[in-house]
């Protein structure tokens, strides 16, 4: 019998390979050894180290790779340094220009860059050529249009400087594009290293900045392995760091960053969930698995990796999963017809089996489909795990394979639970017909991205970033465009010694017009107050009975205030964990509560304006302006409660993709020494009226106004919890803070060191931070006192993705 | 070398065990059952997301595509339903079905001994006895599109005559068409004894439910009525007339492909899939086969439970054809006309 004749019979597919060979031809155009891309040259690294990227599919090497070393790096740096100003200078129009040329030069060779990437990541041919170099391209002309548009939409911004870029193997190209295009569309230059596993289209794309004529040191690759990330992340000439990797490399690179003040974002781990409700669309809900955790072999950081289903589908749902399983197609990447392609590397094929068999061990159901995977080069098949438990380590732990595990819950409160209980925050599935649901849970979900029945879908117009320990910052869409810009009064604020000057030229203001306060102030001796905590809105005696004495600028003793120690903080977080139902109260009802508080205040003003005076011995003008101040900065933020609002992103899908802004939690506040009032009303209130809970330290030095201003509270209709003030020693209060794994997010304005103490250790649970560095910080100035980069960053963007139609 | 699944790894779980054994006979229908048709869900998204890239994802080359094409020859019902057919054109019509693929294109496949014939020729009631003698000694049985199609509007009594005349005058196959006003009113006992009707009209026939997919407004429709016709005893599901402004569209396809195999779960009984209308290209021939395949399983691509319904894709099919055989690209001229 003939072959086709068999074949007729058998209806079985064949194999349906792409051609290697316009690939393999520009390797060896290369000779297959590739240097690194400093100041728009190849140049051989100084290191003189090499080492060589492997076809996953074989286990062959393709390519001699350069490892860039501390020479290589500076030089990289340096190019970068060089070239920003003038990359800035040209305009946006200008900028807009490149990003538009790359965007058309990555379309004209998308058959080579998809070709490439299969070659060196493993992974289907049909994904890269229709998934990854697609985005890649949309990507760039997206933000070739915020580069246009930078001048009038982001009036008062400006470029970070040079941006150090390090970027995993799972989406080589596509990393690359997430990374360059905002920072180039907003006038930064880069200097990117692409994960050691997948250097090449990297390579091919500095070809592309060398033909497009890209100024000289816009772009720099150094390609190496985390040594060279490292440099990259030390490098004092690097004024922004861009991660995207695992959650233990960016716990270190926050760490390393530290009170640097370089500019981070990261994009970490998951373990998202995918929620099945009983009224989904089995089938569809199938492939929706197939493309959560089957696409990329697995490891995308958002797979939705926990199926959470309800306990009425679950057999079904599971009996489907294994039917469909079963004409899953794994093997050769460039085989057309292939669904799963091959595990990077030998080291992730070996984790993945680790894992699977902890899995089993633990009592889980491992099903495999019964057919094998080739033995040539780093495959594992697709695997489903029942019987899991939510303590199980396939549960919690990210596998970063083709490896789903299945739980049950009996009801949607209950789902939420489960989705939520991780330590991750990247993304979440959810699978319903009931739009009252989806929409219900999509807000509960602590995810960074929410599917309504569909999964992992990305589009250059939606932000994409995590929660939690997934890391933070958005890519795509404007909220991804603000990580790479920073307020223009920023770039030249006065540093910390200026602002010491200045505080020692208002006390000396002060102490010349004390005199009168004293003598009036003796007549009649003064009732003892006590100052206390307080705490889920009540006042709270500090832990141990110490209290700090509160002295003027003269020296005099005007009171004490008690010493808050390590438990007075874990009970505020506690009070303001319970307070969450704050976020779930409406943006009116908040503004009400903020323009009550007002209120309250201006009642008060004269009493507020003594306490400021006698504390600070500031003039009667200047002690009233800054009470009239805290009340209009009460006001401005009861204003923005409900005009914070989000957008709907246009991504090029029937659907809406609502972009929200959302409260991050648990925000801890340290207030700087001076003013005593205005700043603490000025960080509290942003906090507040997005519906985020505050535990905050005020003035060290002068916390009397503030313990004042919880009776403002008291009277104002604040639940109590939603603001906690803990009174005490600084960096003392602020290192728990930001020690506190229930704590999301961290404002701290005090000293270099401090700033540096807190962004070192909210590195244990990837809280979101903001420092000072110890700069002063001009609170009257409205830029820089008030606004939205208060707002924003007491906000993250969730984009929920609502694909609609009958 | 890596050794990628270990038994170590791979606890087999027990195969489904709720699942009726597949039943070889016809399926006879079973009761109406409402609670199921209520309980369908079909997400629109999800379902044109899965249509449109599962051509991408599966693909066949070389040999295996002439395979493929000779197997879509072989499921097709050749068709005509124009107002303007002649005995001469059917007669022209029969004559390609017995010989869908020129002999020496066959020949140079070493195919000769495979018996590529179409599946069927469908045409109007008017002219089956001309085809069911142009065809005598093929094998290839009649289709008749009855129950006053493309409407479907004609009095049931009327509509269930013209059956029983079709079977009368030779035709094996009966397509008929439902009342969509069954379906877009909810009305599903009435579809349900209006497709009995048929099936008891056509006897030993085949019978062909026509849904008339593009005028039934939702997938859930499609997914509904697509049930109700299978309990109610349909051989084969098929998407259209081919006089609807849409027709065969894949995602309509992968929604009754899932019906047919939720029924084939629950009942055990097999029904065919018929998409028609529309299908011009080899291309998109070769992606219904796909779908059909991953979705249903291979068993399905065979005549007894999977057909094209089309007229110009011979055409294309046979230029694909010399084009493997040849390296070179053909034209329609060269292939001998229906």
């Amino acid at each position: 019998m003939s072959k086709i004749a068999e074949i007729f019979e058998t209806m079985e597919y064949g194999p349906a390979p792409e051609s290697s060979a316009p690939a393999l031809d520009w390797l060896e155009r290369h000779g297959r050894s590739f240097g690194l891309f400093i100041g728009g040259q190849w140049v051989e690294p100084r290191s003189g180290e090499t080492f060589d990227t492997v076809n996953p599919a074989t286990g062959q090497p393709i390519a001699r790779i350069s490892q860039a070393g501390k020479e290589d790096v500076d030089l990289a740096v340096e190019a970068a340094r060089r070239a920003q100003p003038g990359w800035y200078a040209l305009g946006g129009h200008a900028r807009a220009r490149y990003l538009y040329a790359m965007a058309r030069q990555v379309q004209k060779h998308s058959r080579l860059f998809a070709v490439i990437e299969s070659l060196d990541n493993g992974k289907p041919i049909r994904e890269s050529r229709d998934i990854d170099i697609p985005l890649v391209a949309r990507h760039f002309y997206h933000h070739a249009g915020w580069a246009e548009l930078m001048e009038s939409e982001l009036e008062g911004y400006v470029p970070v400087g040079v941006v150090g870029q390090i970027i995993p193997w799972n989406f080589p190209l596509l990393m690359l594009a997430w990374k360059i295009a905002p920072a180039l569309a907003t006038g930064n230059t880069v200097v990117l290293k692409p994960a050691e596993f997948t250097p090449l289209t990297a390579l091919l794309f500095a070809e592309i900045c060398q033909e497009i004529e890209l100024p000289p040191g816009v772009v720099n690759i150094v390609t190496g392995d985390g040594r060279t990330g490292e440099l990259i992340v030390r490098h004092p000439g690097v004024d922004k760091i861009a991660f995207t990797g695992s959650t233990e490399v960016g716990r270190i690179i926050r760490v390393a960053t530290a009170g640097s003040g370089k500019k981070l974002t990261l994009e970490l781990g998951g373990k998202s969930p995918f929620l099945v409700y009983e009224d989904a669309d089995l089938d569809s809900v199938v492939e929706g698995v197939v493309d959560a955790i089957w696409f990329n072999q697995g490891q995308v950081c958002c797979a939705g990796s926990r199926i959470i289903a309800h306990e009425s589908i679950a057999e079904r749902l599971t009996q489907k999963l294994r039917a469909r399983m079963e004409t899953l197609r794994v093997g050769d990447p460039l085989d057309k017809a292939v669904d799963i392609g091959a595990i990077i590397a030998p080291v992730q094929l070996e984790k993945i089996r680790r894992l699977v068999r902890q899995g089993e061990q633990e009592g889980a159901t491992i099903w495999q489909p019964s057919w094998s995977v080739p033995r040539e080069g780093y495959f594992f098949p697709p695997t489903l795990c029942t019987n899991v438990s939510p303590s199980a380590t396939i549960a919690q732990v990210e596998i970063f394979g083709p490896v789903v595990v299945l739980m049950t819950f009996r009801t949607p409160e209950e789902s939420v639970e489960l989705a939520n209980n991780t330590r991750y925050g990247l993304a979440a599935s959810v699978w319903t017909e009931n739009i009252n649901l989806a929409l219900d849970i999509a807000p509960k979900l602590k995810a960074g991205t929410v599917w309504i029945n569909c999964t992992n879908l990305f589009d250059a117009a939606s932000g994409f970033g995590g929660y939690r320990e997934s890391g933070f910052g958005r890519e795509g869409g404007k909220e991804g465009i603000f990580e790479y810009v920073r307020p223009e009064w920023e770039a030249a604020s006065e540093d910390a010694a200026t602002a010491r000057a200045g505080r020692k030229r208002v006390a000396a203001r002060a102490r010349s017009g004390r005199k009168l306060d004293v003598t009036a102030a003796a007549a009649v001796p003064p009732i003892d107050r006590t100052a206390k905590l307080y705490i889920g809105g009540k006042q709270a005696r500090p832990d141990q009975g110490y209290s700090l004495p509160v002295y003027d600028p003269g020296g005099r003793l005007v009171g004490e205030v008690g010493r808050g120690n390590r438990k007075d903080v874990r009970n505020a977080v506690e009070a303001a964990r319970k307070a969450e139902g704050w976020s779930r109260t409406t943006a009116h009802l908040r503004a009400q509560i903020l323009y009550y508080i007002a209120e309250n205040l201006a009642a008060r003003e004269r009493e507020f304006a003594d306490r400021i005076r006698a504390l600070t011995g500031s003039g009667p003008a200047a002690a009233k302006r800054e009470v009239e101040l805290s009340v209009r900065r009460l006001f401005t933020y009861a204003a923005w409660a409900d005009k914070w609002e989000g957008a709907v992103h246009h991504t090029p899908f029937r659907n809406v993709t609502l972009a929200m802004p959302e409260p991050i939690g648990v925000v801890g506040i340290a207030c700087p020494d001076e003013p005593c009032l205005l700043p603490f009303v000025s960080l509290l209130c942003p906090v507040i009226a997005t519906g985020n809970t505050a535990v905050i330290i005020p003035s060290e030095r002068w916390p009397l106004a503030a313990t004042d201003f919880y009776q403002v509270l008291d009277t104002s209709d604040v639940p109590g919890g939603v603001v906690n003030i803990v009174t005490g020693v600084r960096d003392e209060l602020a290192e728990v803070l930001a020690a506190h794994d229930d704590v999301d997010a961290m404002w701290y304005f005090g000293s270099q060191e401090g700033s540096a103490m807190v962004e070192r250790l909210s590195a244990g649970n990837m809280k979101r931070t903001w420092v000072n560095y110890g700069r002063a910080w001009n609170w009257e100035d409205e830029k820089q006192g008030q606004g939205a980069e208060f707002l924003r960053r007491a906000t993250q963007v969730k984009n929920i993705w609502i694909p609609y139609g009958e | 070398m890596i050794e990628a699944t270990t038994a170590q790894t791979r606890a087999v779980a027990p195969a489904p065990s709720s699942a009726p054994p597949v039943r070889a006979e016809r399926n006879p229908g079973i009761p109406l059952e409402l609670d199921w048709i209520r309980d369908v869900r079909v997400n629109r998204s999800a379902v044109e997301r899965r249509a449109e890239t599962l051509p991408r994802r599966r693909t066949v080359k070389k040999e295996w595509q002439v395979a493929w094409l000779l197997k879509a020859v072989t499921l097709l019902d050749l068709t005509t339903l124009s107002g303007d057919d002649t005995p001469g054109r059917v007669r022209r019509l029969c004559a390609k079905a017995r010989q869908p693929v020129r002999p020496e294109i066959l020949e140079g496949f070493g195919v000769s001994d495979l018996p590529i014939k179409v599946a069927a020729v469908c045409v109007y009631h008017a002219f089956v006895e001309t085809a069911v003698e142009a065809l005598r000694g093929s094998g290839i049985p009649v289709a008749a599109v009855s129950t006053g199609f493309p409407a479907g509007l004609n009095p049931l009594p009327q509509r269930l005559q013209e059956i029983r005349a079709s079977v009368e005058a030779g035709a094996e196959e009966i397509d008929v068409v439902i009342t969509r006003a069954h379906v877009l009113t909810g009305r599903w006992d009435a579809l349900y004894d209006e497709v009995r009707a048929f099936r008891e009209a056509c006897g030993d026939a085949l019978l062909k439910v026509i849904l008339a997919t593009g005028e039934l407004a939702t997938m859930r429709n499609v997914a509904r009525a697509s049930l109700v016709a299978m309990m109610a005893g349909a051989d084969f599901i098929k998407t259209s007339t081919g006089k609807e402004a849409v027709n065969a569209t894949l995602p309509v396809g992968l929604v009754m492909a899932r019906a047919i195999r939720a029924y084939r779960e629950r009942t055990g009984y097999r029904v065919g899939l018929k998409p028609a209308g529309g299908i011009r290209r080899a291309k998109e021939a070769l992606d219904w086969l796909l779908m059909v395949k991953d979705e249903l399983g291979t068993e399905w691509l065979r005549p007894a439970l999977f057909r094209t319904g089309a007229s110009a894709l011979l055409t294309d099919i046979e230029r694909q054809l010399e084009y493997h055989l040849t390296g070179r690209y053909s034209a329609a001229y060269r292939q001998p006309l229906a």
